[in-house]
């Protein structure tokens, strides 16, 4: 236990004290200043938009970046699709796998587009190494990249002054990748490589094992994905069986860096939006309500995981370690509760353990992260833009309460604002209660669930949320790769990240012609302790009343059949 | 300023350089510095024994005979190119099953200790299926069978499993653990020794 709360306590340390000037040089790229990289880095950006014909000194209003960003993604998918359907015509196919069928091909191309990374297909038993590494990893780069982009734009917009352009697509995607996915993934693959993960090409290893039987193991480029996943909130396994695969996470050491790559980039857009705005405060203040909120989902979790099973009380088994179904031994319960937070907190989506068999509120949190719309830190980009809709949601509320038309920094918010994040609240409840419901009756989408009872709701709860958050994380019991899942779920994925971004960068390009409103008397600040609460209040109650009734029908359900002892 | 830029010529140009940068470049590049600074892990962390790989020490192997110790529970047979766990709910009755087997297993196999309790990670199966470590106690739980098979003293067969125990890294990152394969490797060691 003492271990477990010292762990915690050095992870949110070393994320914040990473994050926090990782978002100030990020500030410093998206506003185009020169950084330390930028004498290495400017020619070959010079050289790219020459070739492209971006016209990189060319702002761009809010529309014409929106339909530059359905124009990359639509292309990717394109390029992806391809790719998969042809693997079997393409290079590095050394275990000559076949071509995805059609639905799967679908399912798993709009997956990478859209940073959702789920993923209905096992890795070492579907995709050729130029599948993973020219199709899978390239996405895993420009769709965090995108995410990055639509923010660094959000945000201009937020802060611009009777302007109409809010950044040029072009620049800001390259920008993200060459200044910083690209670097700090070289760095975070050699780490990983130091400690045990295997960057090479063989097609697998045959062992003779010590008992004399055959044992073929899988190999591959893997080191160069797993840190690009990590660090981009993509999520994706190289193995089937993600991070919990002792190949794609060895060490205790390498779980670290692992979780902590998952949150450094979401949680620096706090420190750029501070920046950006020129007021630390406002970054301080949004970082504070993920904080808070990040915190009671780790307690929940970690609270119940660490209890064990209580059906298995009644039988001669120790639980020190607390419930270990699914669970690797050199992580334990500690370090798997704070990875299944830290990765539905962001849309990140990988796992160091199977969230099917952790207990029905430990699988809780998670699930209602998902739901409230990864906005605790979340995706690269798609969390920070994610908490801007809640925040102008919250400024409305609390315009209502004092009775003044509400702003913030600097600017009205009005109905036009208030509407748009309207609609990007409502892609959660669309996609996992309208879509989810319609699993729960159809018998075609019943016939994936696994377990019986509540928590066959809560698999289907689960892989809704995960699809609409951009998540990527499964109760894996759940047979996804169906041609009925692999559908509805991809159009999930597009709802959910689609549909928040263009009301989003509308919102921006709303905000940005706007002239500033001096702040007056009745202005009510948007930092300090009454905000950050008011913000925390507004994502539980909204988030929480929305799916509270499906939630109890699922985990609280199965929570309180346990207790009683009953089985399914 | 915010006039018409271009969309499809940069949209086809950029998808073609960063597929090129970071689906190829990036990769190869990774691999030729990683396979030349850590060439054992790069290529897997075999372990090789009279030139002949018998594992690596990141993936859990089968062990059945009453002379080894024996690996968590493997919901993949311990099939190093198909991961994954059970996925079972904690409220599946095949899950209680499935533990109520095992303790019943280890109990007769384990006759000398069978009135200790099973430590629950012998009788889980693992996430990935591959879990290549168990907890100390998993290892001392099955100390007295191992001796008994290879006609070893239990007190030697106990400090050997102390000398594998890796513990928390920097003393509070991770859990204690003992790898399975190399202690195993060990106990064969001790045995051709006398």
């Amino acid at each position: 236990m003492a271990p477990d709360i010292l762990q915690f306590i050095v992870y949110a340390a070393v994320v914040t004290g990473l994050a926090w000037p990782l978002g100030l040089y990020l500030a410093r790229v998206y506003e185009g200043g020169a950084t330390f990289a930028s004498p290495v880095l400017a020619p070959v950006e010079r050289a790219i938009h020459a070739l492209a014909g971006s016209r990189a000194d060319h702002g761009q209003h809010w529309t014409r970046y929106s339909l530059c960003v359905l124009a990359f993604s639509l292309g990717s998918f394109g390029f992806l699709y391809a790719t998969l359907r042809l693997q079997h015509l393409l290079p590095l196919n050394p275990q000559g796998f076949g071509p995805l069928a059609p639905d799967l091909a679908f399912n798993t191309a709009v997956s990478f587009v859209t940073n959702t990374n789920w993923q209905a297909y096992g890795g070492e038993t579907t995709m050729s190494y130029f599948s993973q590494m020219a199709g899978l990893a390239v996405q895993n780069f420009v769709s965090a990249g995108v995410g990055m982009a639509v923010c660094a734009a959000i945000i201009r917009g937020f802060f611009a002054r009777e302007q109409k352009a809010i950044g040029n697509f072009w620049v800001d995607l390259t920008r993200s990748i060459l200044y910083v996915l690209l670097p700090l993934s070289i760095l975070m693959t050699l780490f990983l490589v130091w400690q045990g993960v295997p960057q090479n090409f063989l097609a697998s290893v045959t062992a003779t094992t010590v008992e004399g039987a055959q044992q073929v193991i899988a190999q591959g480029p893997a080191a160069s994905q797993i840190a690009i996943k990590q660090l981009g909130t993509n999520g994706g396994g190289f193995w089937n069986a993600n991070s919990s695969v002792p190949y794609e996470n060895p060490t205790p050491l390498s779980n670290f860096a692992e979780m902590v790559a998952i949150l450094l980039i979401p949680a620096a857009f706090c420190s750029m939006f501070g920046r950006m705005v020129r007021d630390m405060r406002q970054g301080v203040a949004i970082f504070a309500a993920m904080g808070i909120l990040f915190l009671g989902a780790l307690a929940l979790t970690y609270g119940s995981e660490v209890g064990g099973n209580p059906a298995f009380a009644r039988l001669p088994v120790e639980q020190p370690a607390g419930n270990m179904e699914g669970k690797e031994v050199r992580f334990g319960v500690g370090n798997s509760a704070l990875w299944a937070i830290a990765t539905t907190a962001a849309s990140n989506g990988s796992v160091n353990s199977m969230h099917d068999s952790f207990t029905p509120l430990g699988a809780l949190a998670p699930m209602l992260l998902m739901q409230v719309g990864e906005v605790v830190f979340g995706g690269v980009g798609s969390g920070f833009y994610g908490m801007l809709s809640f925040v102008v949601l919250t400024v409305f509320l609390a315009g209502l309460m004092v009775g003044r038309t509400p702003e913030y920094l600097g600017k009205k918010i009005e109905a036009r604002e208030v509407k748009l994040s309207v609609i990007a609240f409502l892609v959660m409840p669309v996609g996992v209660l309208g879509l989810g419901a319609l699993a729960a009756v159809l018998p075609i989408a019943l016939a994936s669930v696994q377990d019986a009872g509540p928590h066959g709701l809560s698999e289907i709860l689960y892989a809704y949320s995960s699809a609409t958050g951009n998540n990527g994380s499964a109760f894996a019991g759940f047979g996804a790769n169906v041609p009925y899942h692999n559908t509805m779920q991809g159009i999930a994925m597009l709802l959910g990240r689609f549909v928040y971004i263009v009301p989003m960068l509308a919102v921006a390009g709303s905000l940005a012609a706007k002239k500033s409103a001096p702040a007056s008397s009745g202005t009510f600040p948007t930092h300090g302790p009454l905000f950050v609460t008011l913000l925390v209040a507004v994502i539980l109650i909204l988030g929480g009343l929305t799916f509270f009734p499906a939630l109890a029908l699922g985990p609280i359900a199965e929570h309180v059949s346990m207790l009683a002892g009953q089985t399914f | 300023m915010e006039s018409n830029t271009p969309i499809i010529r940069p949209t086809l140009v950029l998808l073609v350089l960063f597929t090129l940068l970071t689906g190829v470049v990036y990769p190869l590049a990774v691999w030729g510095v990683g396979q030349t600074i850590f060439p054992r892990e790069a290529n897997g962390s075999l372990i090789e024994v009279n030139g002949r790989v018998v594992g690596s020490e990141l993936v859990a192997q089968s062990f059945t005979g009453p002379e080894w110790f024996w690996p968590r529970p493997s919901a993949v047979s311990y099939d190093a190119s198909s991961s994954g766990g059970s996925n079972l709910a904690t409220t599946n009755p095949a899950l209680l099953a499935a533990v109520q087997d095992r303790i019943a297993a280890l109990r007769s196999a384990e006759s000398a200790t069978s009135k200790d309790r099973v430590p629950v990670d012998l009788v889980t199966a693992s996430g990935s299926g591959l879990d290549p470590d168990i907890t100390p106690a998993a290892a001392h739980f099955q100390a007295t069978r191992v001796a008994l098979a290879r006609g070893l003293d239990v007190g030697e067969v106990r400090r050997l499993i102390q000398d594998h125990i890796q513990g928390r890294t920097f003393g509070f990152l991770g859990e204690p653990r003992v790898n399975i394969l190399k202690l195993n490797l060990a106990l064969r060691n001790v045995q051709s020794h006398e």
